[in-house]
């Protein structure tokens, strides 16, 4: 064999990922929006990495729950944000009927827990305890709770066992579930202005840390099986005795079709990994900058190449 | 003076009344025994609700039934085939309005075009006020940087609204010329009225896909029911004199239709058209759930990282659309189509149509040239949601308002509605029911409480009766302090014309103004109680209280209000003895209304928090579980359907025994 062809063997071989990645569909790759900013930016940060891949994407605005369903029909083609402690029920369950598939994780991890704007540590210094808190329960007293405390807790759909956990551990709270993220942020408004202290269930990476400074209330530490075996954890008669784990994953999901359908794309979509930081800043150039989201996910391109590159070259 | 309510009570049938009224305590009586009994401890529980064990299934029925349908007999790919020509044709308005990049590929408009065109139409239609406001309209869209998504609505809008314009025609005639059709066709509109929007859009999204389509859908079927109303009420009225002229002429029967049915009836079609119209910018919202771009995804969005001015500005675009398109509809219901003479030129006849071609062609070369035409960018609208907020904070943080809200909150919450609604849980399920069917008996009689009974039993047997109770707590809470509030209001401004226009204006924008955005506020000054929920219940309840108050007093025949006056009656004699008598079955058509809208927004304030029906409902679109969706459906449905029949049939005997016209 002579260098010739061996170079053109090296030549074809180097070249055979690339033709085959030439071969995205020209349908436009569906990618659902929800109604929190993060993901609204990421997914035309994604969108815009597609577009100079030379694919065409649509954006369809649907509801974060529902949007599994979509995935595994082939409605819609993928789904950049998949928190663990929100969707992982409708994302397992999506998955068990089949049609999408896990496509990575992202370096980002996800905290959901009971959550308290700064100033509420004036008035409970002992914080972010949770036996401290619980001292303090009389300060976040409504009118409709007595002496007890109340804790906002997240819609009853979001599955969160704020309930339970206040049994288990015997606090004097009484849990309210609030109907919405909306709803949560009004009460943490509302709070605002006379800097009354509440509690509230809240997560991270979110818009609320750009808006309100605040801290999670540390519970027990997460060890396995605390949600089914009741020995585990500090009471060994109760489930949901510890904190939620603070470092749930976040995936990205994709629809079993994408991977024939658009090679190029999906090949980029496995390698796509943003950090917590990088989720904040996209957060902040819509929630604080006031940004239109496809400006912010430009703005963002262009500020950050050396994190985008690597993924499509 | 003659007391004209009780002398007309004489004239009204009163022998029948007065057992109904002897029946209907007696149920009363057999309901509060048993509650007492339960209070004492003293009834079984199989009577106190009906136990889980014998609950039928209906979910997983329901369930196999649509699986079936949509597998089986292939309605999945039979609907998916309509949404491929759906798409395509919601793809041609997406790519004229807003530029995406589909067939024809001539867009976007300038949105200076749609703005001239819009005054056009508008001063044909009514002048140079209604000129003024059709552009204006649009011209605060473009500034306030909300050109886009609007338009991303109104791509939606204008496939889904005349869509259902055409079916509730086509339908409109069938129920009027076949009595079968129409006999179906009733109780399929009732229950479509009462229905929660939450059961439409499930299956919207499953056959229809997630998605512009799919909002499409769920608005155009919200939108049908009163255009079929109106048709088949248009047809019927049509005079036999001009149908036998028709005849005589030798008219097909093609032509009778096309040529002097329809005609005759314009009037009352141009009305459905209005209706049409209203209820397809209610949807906006809504719809965003599902995948409807525009507008209502915006303000979800806005909502949930908690931008109240924003939010704010797009409810005003949404109120401003639906003003604009409101009074254009109806100046067309008044305008008479205009006859020329023999030789008028064409281009007379045709003068708006070419007007508004020309500034069209106009303005669509200027913005080639100039960019602000085509174009108002991010940093060149005049949005001002960041001082908006500040102000709204502001306001709601002030001590007054903070003080007077928490008083009403510890008030309401404390003393008058948690227990209320923990009495209204403590009745055993018979004994509510045996309350219901009293009410419906002694209101409307033995038709109504037959139907009151048997939907209050399948209510209790689908096994959501707490959550049902939680729902009618909520809904009966509201609807009364909105009579509270709504009535004195309504006869208060009916004294003045000058004061009824304007809070006629008033109930106008707070009914399209989006619900969504009075949840924040309620929240922020009544935090996650069960007083935000009923005070959200309550604006939304208020307005059909008051506009027809306010309608029923004004249409109170002259010759009785002289007829008081003559008899020296002081201003309250009059109102108490002869105006409110009269204007009562008016009234009671706007409190039935009340209750119909607090059903509906009492679903809406799962998003405050509540333990009710539309919680479950609320979750049930995360899945798939149709079933479960439908079942809730129904139970929010047969409720109100209960006192929408029983009040409608009191208001139309009322009517019936004072004289007055329908």
């Amino acid at each position: 064999m002579n260098k010739f062809t061996t170079a053109l063997t090296a030549g074809v071989l180097a070249f055979a990922p690339m033709t085959l990645l030439a071969e995205d569909s020209s349908d436009p790759i569906v990618i659902p929006i929800h109604n929190w900013s993060s993901q609204i930016v990421m997914s035309h940060v994604v969108g815009q990495i597609f577009e100079s891949m030379g694919n065409n994407v649509e954006f369809v605005t649907t509801d974060s729950q529902a949007v599994y369903e979509s995935v595994r029909l082939g409605d819609v083609t993928l789904e950049l944000e998949v928190w663990e402690g929100a969707f992982g029920a409708s994302f397992r369950a999506a998955l068990e009927k089949g049609g999408l598939h896990d496509a990575g994780d992202h370096d980002a991890v996800t905290r959901e827990d009971w959550w308290y704007p700064m100033w509420t540590k004036e008035a409970c210094p002992g914080l972010p305890s949770w036996e401290a808190l619980n001292e303090c329960a009389a300060v976040f007293a409504t009118a409709e709770t007595g002496d007890k405390g109340r804790y906002l807790d997240g819609p009853v759909d979001w599955l969160k066992h704020g309930q339970e956990r206040v049994e288990a551990l015997g606090m004097d709270f009484v849990v309210v579930n609030a109907g919405s993220a909306a709803a949560l942020w009004a009460e943490i408004g509302a709070a605002e202005a006379d800097k009354r202290p509440v509690v509230v269930f809240n997560w991270t990476p979110n818009f609320a840390e750009a808006v309100w400074p605040g801290e999670f209330v540390e519970f027990p530490e997460w060890v396995d099986g605390c949600d089914k075996d009741p020995a585990v954890g500090p009471n060994k008669d109760a489930l949901y005795d510890c904190g939620n784990p603070a470092d749930g994953y976040l995936k990205k999901a994709a629809w079993d079709g994408m991977k024939d359908k658009w090679p190029g794309a999906y090949d980029v979509l496995t390698k796509i990994s943003f950090t917590n930081p990088q989720i904040a800043e996209m957060a902040r150039l819509v929630d604080v900058e006031e940004m239109e989201p496809e400006e912010a996910a430009a703005e963002w391109l262009e500020a950050n190449p050396d994190v985008w590159q690597g993924w499509t070259s | 003076m003659a007391d004209v309510a009780n002398t007309l009570k004489d004239t009204a049938p009163a022998i029948g009344h007065w057992t109904r009224g002897k029946l209907a305590l007696v149920l009363v009586g057999l309901a509060i025994a048993l509650t007492i009994l339960h209070h004492l401890g003293l009834l079984q529980d199989v009577l106190f609700r009906i136990p889980e064990a014998m609950v039928p299934p209906f979910a997983l029925w329901l369930d196999a039934v649509f699986n079936f349908i949509k597998d089986d007999l292939g309605l999945l790919v039979f609907t998916r085939t309509l949404t491929e020509g759906l798409e395509w044709l919601l793809d041609v308005t997406a790519n004229l309005m807003f530029g995406k990049r589909r067939w024809p590929f001539l867009g976007p408009i300038p949105w200076t075009a749609v703005a001239a065109v819009a005054a056009v139409i508008g001063y044909y239609l009514g002048g140079w006020r209604m000129a003024a406001l059709g552009a204006g309209t649009f011209i605060w869209t473009a500034l306030i940087g909300q050109w886009k998504i609007a338009m991303e609505t109104m791509s939606v809008l204008m496939v889904a609204a005349p869509l259902a314009f055409f079916i509730g025609l086509g339908l409109g005639i069938l129920a009027w010329k076949y009595a079968v059709v129409n006999r179906a066709i009733k109780p399929i509109l009732s229950v479509l009225q009462t229905l929660p929007f939450f059961t439409y859009l499930l299956p919207a999204v499953i056959f229809f896909k997630v998605g512009p389509t799919a909002g499409a859908v769920a608005t155009t079927i919200y939108a049908i029911p009163p255009m079929i109303l109106m048709t088949t009420l248009g047809l019927q009225k049509v005079p036999s004199e001009v149908v036998e002229a028709g005849n005589m002429s030798g008219c097909t029967k093609w032509q009778l239709l096309r040529h002097v049915y329809l005609p005759s009836a314009r009037t009352e079609i141009l009305v459905g058209v209005n209706q049409v119209i209203m209820l397809c910018l209610a949807m906006v919202v809504l719809t965003a759930f599902i995948g409807m771009p525009g507008l209502g995804a915006k303000l979800l969005a806005m909502m949930g990282s908690f931008k109240l001015g924003r939010s704010f500005e797009i409810g005003v675009t949404i109120v401003l659309l639906a003003v604009t398109l409101d009074r254009m509809s109806k100046a067309w219901v008044v305008k008479q189509p205009e006859h020329f003479e023999r030789d008028t030129p064409w281009w007379r006849k045709h003068i708006t149509l070419l007007t508004g071609l020309a500034v069209f062609v106009f303005f669509c070369i200027t913005s080639q040239f100039v960019d602000v035409f085509a174009e108002i960018g991010r940093k060149q609208n005049f949005s001002q949601g960041k001082e908006i907020d500040t102000l709204i904070k502001q306001f709601l943080a002030l001590d007054p308002v903070q003080n007077t809200t928490g008083a009403i909150r510890y008030v309401l919450n404390v003393w008058i509605l948690n227990p209320f609604r923990d009495f209204l849980l403590s009745i055993p399920t018979p004994a509510f029911i045996l309350f219901v069917v009293a009410f419906a008996l002694a209101l409307g009689g033995k038709r109504p409480a037959i139907y009151g009974a048997i939907f209050f039993s399948l209510v209790a047997l689908s096994g959501w009766w707490d959550r049902s109770v939680i729902t009618l707590y909520s809904v009966i809470s509201a609807v009364t302090l909105a009579l509270l509030i709504g009535v004195p209001l309504g006869i208060a401004a009916a004294r003045s014309e000058r004061w009824s226009q304007r809070v006629l204006l008033a109930c106008d924008t707070a009914q399209t103004f989006p619900s969504f955005i009075y949840l924040i506020p309620a929240i922020m000054l009544f935090g996650i109680t069960a007083t935000s929920v009923v005070m959200s219940i309550l604006i939304f309840a208020m307005v059909p209280l008051t506009r027809y108050t306010i309608e029923g007093l004004r249409t109170v025949p002259p010759e009785m209000t002289e007829a008081a006056d003559m008899a020296g009656a002081t201003r309250m004699q009059k109102l108490w003895k002869v105006q409110l008598p009269l204007a009562l079955p008016t009234m009671a058509v706007g409190f039935n209304q009340a209750i119909m809208f607090a059903f509906f927004m009492v679903i809406i304030a799962a998003f405050i928090g509540t333990q009710d029906l539309g919680q479950e409902l609320q979750r049930t679109l995360a899945g798939t579980d149709l079933g479960k969706n439908f079942v809730l459906g129904i139970c929010v449905s047969l409720m109100a359907l209960t006192f929408d029949l029983t009040i409608m049939k009191w208001a139309a005997d009322q009517k019936k025994a004072l004289g007055l016209p329908e």
